[in-house]
């Protein structure tokens, strides 16, 4: 008798303790899929790194989140604009810096910084 | 037998008591509280992330967390300055080590990246240990916010993450253990575990909670806490 009462007791610990917990999760505000994993690789260099094919999936990737109608986190687009540079689209490059820019005012001074880089560098 | 003839609800009642206290056994740790009148004064909208200090012979430790701390921030309610664009940036102006972008003046970086307020990371444990009972792959990281305007430290903190946690029971004996060490050894370098451990040491040390960073102005909790 005693011990089924202590059972009680204890699932009764434990069903609370999961109920309560630490963490809570909250659904994310951005869609973020595959894109840390990409900066890393990015980071690492060698052979896993072709902008080509990261631009691709980052492409694939921002389709997805419009599609859920997630947003896409900050620097995805900047990315997307640093993965063209270095594949010599530097139009397609200065589309990604000012879509980050409109899409996150915080970014402006940087944007800016790197889009008159570019025109120096171009001329 | 007495306790047979317990009515129901006592039972129940015993249950809720349970369930009240449960939590607060359990519950989470209540340090001293940190002070945050620099950083509710300051309230940065923007992050920037230094490449981080690297005090362990992993010479990918800085690009592991590096890569990982635009999630926890962003998340929080942050801008975060694009961490590829950033560490490129640096590269093209000759700054190829950390502590040499440590030392930049806050100036000089507000002037070029815009940012509110500078995230200075050193990383203190990296990787996977080999020991003849047990592996163990630990990422420690230490973490500064610094306000980009004013220079003025806002918070400091510091969180691991650890493939020790969360294991125990029975091992199978010191052969069982001996096996186990090697199969963790050889799954942590070839799966890249330290990136995962980065992963959550980041989270830990850069996610509102309990004496970490408050919310930024991205996220509904803004000023809630």
């Amino acid at each position: 008798m005693m011990t089924k009462r202590l059972k009680v007791v204890w699932l009764g610990f434990l069903f609370s303790s999961v109920l309560v917990g630490c963490v809570q999760a909250p659904k994310p505000m951005y869609h973020w899929e595959a894109y840390e994993r990409q900066l890393y690789e990015n980071f690492k260099g060698g052979d896993g790194t072709n902008p080509e094919a990261q631009l691709l999936a980052m492409e694939t990737s921002a389709q997805k989140a419009s599609a859920a109608g997630s947003q896409l986190p900050p620097g995805f687009r900047a990315h997307m604009g640093l993965l063209c540079l270095k594949l010599g689209r530097d139009a397609d490059a200065e589309q990604y810096l000012l879509a980050e820019k409109e899409r996150f005012p915080e970014s402006a001074q940087y944007m800016d910084f790197l889009l008159k880089r570019m025109k120096v560098a171009a001329k | 037998m007495r306790t047979v003839f317990i009515p129901r609800i006592a039972r129940t009642f015993r249950l809720m008591t349970a369930l009240a206290i449960g939590p607060v056994l359990v519950g989470c740790a209540t340090p001293v509280p940190y002070d945050y009148t620099a950083f509710k004064q300051a309230r940065p909208a923007s992050m920037l992330v230094l490449p981080p200090l690297n005090e362990t012979p992993e010479v990918i430790a800085p690009y592991g967390v590096l890569s990982q701390v635009t999630l926890p921030l962003s998340e929080a309610g942050y801008y975060v300055i694009p961490v590829g664009l950033m560490d490129e940036s640096f590269k093209q102006n000759g700054v190829v080590n950390p502590a040499e972008a440590h030392e930049i003046s806050s100036e000089k970086l507000r002037e070029i990246f815009g940012a509110d307020a500078a995230v200075l990371l050193k990383i203190k444990r990296y990787g996977t240990s080999y020991a003849v009972i047990s592996s163990e792959t630990t990422v420690a990281v230490e973490g500064k916010v610094v306000d980009l305007r004013t220079r003025q430290l806002l918070w400091q903190g510091s969180a691991q993450a650890s493939s020790k946690e969360g294991e125990g029971g029975d091992q199978g004996g010191i052969v069982g253990l001996l096996i186990k060490a090697i199969v963790q050894q050889i799954v942590g370098t070839a799966t890249d575990a330290s990136y995962m451990y980065a992963g959550r040491a980041s989270q830990r040390l850069l996610s509102p909670q309990k004496n970490g960073i408050l919310y930024g102005p991205r996220s509904p909790n803004y000023q809630k806490d």
